[in-house]
């Protein structure tokens, strides 16, 4: 269709970007703000900090380099999950959706069960300045964590409904690509609070 | 001299040795805004006037002619780049980069809490004796250590700040809660006291003279009461000052 | 064909229609009342405080009686609540009034309009931005009736004051939920501005005001979540006991303050102005692109510099991420960044003088009609001009040693904010009224309306200059307590009363408003005459905007082309 028809086909649009997809980035350049703020002021607050604990020897590494493994893992069948949405096989679409939502479960519980440790021990986030920036920050990236499972678990949930609702290809793209952000940013975490 | 008229509707009286930088600055800035505001008023009503609507008289249809729009934009921008080479950027390094050295000056501390300024001497040895905010109560309010041998001759004195005219002060300014601004008009000083930081301050008197230090930072409900006194003496009033203090702590031995 | 999409809506009840509407005009409609709310209640606010700093330690007449005991023992302001309705002044004029009402407003209503889109890019989120916006608000005016009281630590929350005053965590909690509704609001704008155009709206086709919600947009997407980091360290440091903003050792009243330690509270301002420096042009782009709407029809030619008013706007907008520790020169930020900070101040004022210049230059040659909206806008150019010129003193370092923090700063800020700001976007009501109700203003009354509020204003805020240069500080609860402030504290007063007189004077705004839109004179599609596209649809529009998807042909001020029958030549209209 020519450019006439641009605001009944979401899909037409004059940048010829579908307009979620320019949303979503524009969204992930907020994040990208939020979590650079983030970053900076770990890196502020370290350098004016007297004593600032090696990662590795107060947090579990292992339990770490496991939630990487389960992220990097869960954007694989994301990648899957998108792929197979596009060539309409509806069966592998559920599977390796439901894995990549199964897989943002394991890395809370893991996660759940290093902030456990750390609670049995009577360290919180006030205990030191490190715990401040390691429970703030990894706790806001449990959130995005959360808030992909959420998004993913709806659109399996919709995807009976919607199967073929012309945007809904996209749409798989878009959670996509929100989660392979937040598995970035924990890329970008896991070294800088654990290995540093 | 009266202190009330150091004050009226304008700058107050300079009475330290940069406030003519400060003050330079302040005129002749104000001098140029009101030429740009007088030059720019004239044309604008000017335009106001002979464009208004009249009957058949048409609107000029015209694009372009942009390019002398600049000329305004490079003459701000030539008056600023000026002022900020010429003076804003030297007057700045002399005031705030070049502290005096600590052997021809007067070197004091200085603690902000809420709602009072704490001013701390270092007594005849001239050392400043160890501060520790576990040791603060009532009766030692910068919480000096009575077994630093330094601390013991040590003057704090609360909301007054003596010192000696013609010689530069230099101190350390610091808070014990929250941000509060050390701030005197008649010196043009103004200076954050930040919790955690110690904020190296300095200005030389020219006058002596009574003169008021102000918070410039809202820090609570106590705010507007946070003020003290500037005392600046001769130098051998000052002298005759110092000698006088008791040490801020109970001597023991 | 573009109501395809609006057609399953073919039924609505009310709830739907009214409440809970996709429609960006509800919508804009929506935030329109809301925001002068806000912006009243932000004003009277200010008037119970005026009244402390005309004649401090007086009973309140009136209104102190109805106040309770612990707010306002016999009737005179105590000075906790004295700094509650100073923070909560500043912040709900700026983040639940102005803002809102330049982009949630206007930006709503008129930019699918111009572009000749038949809606948002994404309405239902258009509509979720206004509910979260709402309850962020309503949270911000509960927090006076809350155990703690309001935020009591000024609009920039500088801990650790704001950390150990009562009142801040239901503060950033509404700023949390005003940051969600900016963002999403934002990523609409984009989304709608660059991807739902009319066939032939070329960006260099676009409208000014379109170009300035373009920018403003961008702004609040990236200098907003730094602002929203910063609070939930805020948050953490109130709440679970850390110490982001908490150096060690504290000592409050005598007592230690219980923290880990370790934190910078000069880290919150850095954070703090990164986001309100860019705010600043947010408050005044959206009014710069207004005035240029306005300028442009009611001197019936070309704006003049288009693409240099385009080009600085921009500039502007990329520039302001790079100056915000101008306003932490006195800090103890080290001094080397200043200069820094200083020349990047500076070379922002050359955008800001480009846009001014080219709004004053519109008018030469021009066949200016002083209508209601064009006085608003015409004040808004020497007024702008003040508050833009003192900004110099400020601006640069060595001077701001003596004036930061004083009454200058108030006066300066005001100067561009309310008497730029604002005066633009009241003219902006006036311009689109008709559009929104299908009918006009009345004109005497609207008359009466700007000069009562120019001059007020003008009462108001000059004053403060002098103040300043004498010395005066801000967000003192008694001016009277230091001796400095003395000579200048009959400015006070008449300060004050102008403020109240502003206040009479916005009067015949809100009986003019009300009356109008439904007693209005009726009005037609175009009542102006002017070229842009929102005039090319009928007066309200109905849902969907356009009768037809319209095509655009030229650029948006046309205005006495020669050879051509009207003096006003639209967009949309081939040849």
């Amino acid at each position: 269709m020519s450019a006439t028809a641009h605001a009944s086909d979401p899909l037409d649009t004059v940048t010829g970007i579908p307009n979620g997809k320019l949303g979503l980035w524009l969204f992930l350049a907020s994040e990208v703000m939020l979590f650079s703020t983030l970053f900076t002021t770990y890196l502020v607050l370290r350098m004016a900090s007297v004593e600032w604990p090696r990662g590795w020897e107060v947090l579990n590494v292992p339990l770490a380099m496991l939630n990487t493994f389960v992220l990097i893992t869960s954007s694989v069948t994301m990648v899957l999950a998108f792929a197979k949405a596009a060539t309409r096989d509806k069966k592998a679409f559920n599977k390796y959706l439901g894995l990549t939502i199964a897989l943002g479960f394991v890395f809370l519980i893991v996660k759940g069960f290093e902030y456990g440790a750390k609670f049995s021990h009577h360290i919180a986030p006030s205990t030191s300045i490190f715990y401040a920036v390691y429970f703030t920050m990894t706790g806001l990236h449990g959130l995005h964590v959360i808030g992909g499972i959420v998004l993913n678990a709806l659109l399996l949930y919709w995807s009976s409904k919607d199967w073929d609702h012309p945007l809904f290809v996209g749409r798989i793209e878009y959670a996509g690509l929100y989660w392979h952000f937040v598995d970035v940013v924990w890329i970008f975490l896991f070294p800088a609070l654990y290995l540093l | 001299m009266e202190q009330a008229s150091n004050y009226g509707w304008s700058l107050p009286v300079a009475a330290s040795t940069f406030a003519k930088d400060i003050d330079f600055g302040i005129n002749i800035i104000h001098v140029a805004m009101f030429a740009i505001f007088i030059l720019w008023g004239i044309y604008f009503t000017y335009m106001l006037v002979k464009y208004r609507h009249k009957e058949g008289v048409p609107a000029r249809y015209k694009h372009g002619g942009v390019l002398w729009s600049f000329v305004p934009d490079i003459v701000v921008l030539v008056f600023e780049l000026t002022l900020i080479f010429l003076y804003a950027i030297p007057s700045w390094s002399r005031i705030k980069m070049s502290v005096p050295p600590a052997g021809k000056s007067l070197v004091l501390e200085v603690v902000a809490e809420q709602f009072a300024w704490s001013i701390h001497y270092p007594g005849p040895d001239g050392k400043f004796g160890r501060k520790d905010p576990k040791l603060v109560n009532a009766s030692n309010v910068l919480g000096l250590d009575p077994h630093d041998p330094a601390a013991k001759d040590d003057i704090v004195t609360v909301n007054e700040l003596h010192i000696p005219v013609g010689k530069p002060t230099v101190f350390n300014l610091t808070s014990k809660d929250v941000i509060h601004s050390f701030f005197v008009p008649e010196f043009r000083i103004k200076q954050d006291a930040m919790p955690g930081m110690r904020v190296p301050v300095w200005f030389e008197p020219t006058m002596a003279g009574k003169f008021e230090i102000g918070c410039a930072q809202l820090c609570g409900f106590g705010h507007a009461l946070m003020r003290g006194d500037v005392f600046v003496h001769s130098p051998e009033e000052f002298e005759a000052w110092l000698s006088e203090q008791k040490p801020a702590l109970p001597q023991t031995s | 064909m573009a109501h395809k999409k609006h057609d399953a809506h073919g039924s609505q009840d009310f709830i739907s229609k009214y409440v809970f509407s996709v429609d960006h005009k509800v919508i804009g409609l929506q935030y329109l009342i809301t925001s002068l709310l806000f912006l009243l209640f932000g004003f009277i606010l200010l008037m119970i405080l005026r009244w402390q700093l005309a004649y401090p330690g007086q009973p309140i007449p009136l209104i102190g009686r109805l106040l309770s005991d612990n707010l306002a023992p016999g009737g005179v302001l105590s000075p906790t609540f004295y700094n509650a309705l100073g923070a909560m002044h500043g912040t709900i004029m700026i983040f639940l009034g102005v803002v809102p009402l330049g982009v949630g407003a206007f930006g709503n209503y008129i930019l699918p309009l111009q572009i000749g889109a038949p809606d948002m890019a994404f309405p239902r989120l258009n509509m979720m931005s206004y509910w979260v916006y709402l309850p962020g608000g309503m949270l911000m005016l509960l927090s006076f009736f809350l155990p703690g009281g309001a935020a009591q630590s000024g609009w920039t929350s500088y801990p650790p004051l704001s950390v150990i005053n009562p009142g801040q965590t239901v503060w950033l909690l509404a700023m949390l939920l005003i940051i969600t509704s900016s963002l999403l609001g934002s990523i609409n704008f984009l989304v709608t501005a660059l991807n739902m155009r009319a066939p032939g709206m070329s960006l260099w086709r676009m409208p000014v005001f379109v170009w300035a919600q373009l920018v403003t947009a961008v702004l609040l997407l990236l200098a907003f979540p730094p602002l929203q980091a910063a609070a939930i360290l805020q948050f953490m440091d109130r709440v679970a006991g850390t110490s982001f903003y908490l150096p060690a050792n504290l000592v409050v009243f005598g007592e230690t303050v219980r923290a880990a330690g370790g934190g910078l509270p000069l880290l919150w301002q850095h954070l703090f102005w990164f986001l309100a420096h860019p705010e600043v042009y947010v408050l005044i782009l959206p009014a710069m692109g207004i005035v240029a709407e306005i300028i442009a029809a009611n001197t019936r030619k070309p704006i003049f510099g288009y693409k240099e008013i385009v080009g600085a706007m921009i500039f502007l907008g990329g520039m302001s991420f790079v100056v915000w520790a101008h306003h932490m020169f006195v800090s103890g930020m080290s001094p080397k960044l200043s200069n820094f900070f200083l020349i990047t101040t500076m070379i922002i004022s050359v955008p800001s003088v480009a846009l001014l210049t080219c709004l004053i230059f519109s008018l030469r040659g021009g066949s200016i009609r002083f209508t209601t909206p064009m006085l608003f806008a015409l004040a808004f150019l020497p007024l702008f001009g003040i508050g833009g010129l003192t900004g110099l003193p400020l601006g640069l370092s060595t001077t701001d040693i003596y004036l930061h923090d004083t009454y200058y700063v108030i006066g300066h800020f005001h100067y561009v904010v309310v008497t730029g700001s604002i005066i633009a976007l009241m003219g902006g009501v006036y311009h689109w009224f008709p559009k929104w109700f299908g009918r006009r203003m009345d004109d005497f009354w609207g008359k009466v309306h700007f000069w009562g509020s120019v001059i007020c204003m003008n009462g108001v805020f000059f004053p403060m200059f002098i103040q300043g240069l004498s010395g005066v500080q801000r967000r003192l609860y008694d001016p009277t307590a230091q001796l400095h402030n003395l000579p200048t504290q009959p400015l006070n007063i008449v300060s004050s009363v102008f403020a109240w007189l502003l206040f009479v004077a916005q009067i015949p705004f809100i009986w003019n408003f009300f009356y109008s839109m439904f007693k209005g004179k009726k009005t037609e599609e175009n009542p102006w005459k002017a070229t842009t596209l929102e005039w090319a649809c009928p007066s309200p529009p109905p849902h969907g905007n356009f009768e037809k998807t319209p095509h655009v042909y030229r650029g948006p001020y046309e205005y006495s082309v020669p050879g051509h029958k009207n003096d006003w030549t639209p967009q949309h209209v081939e040849a």
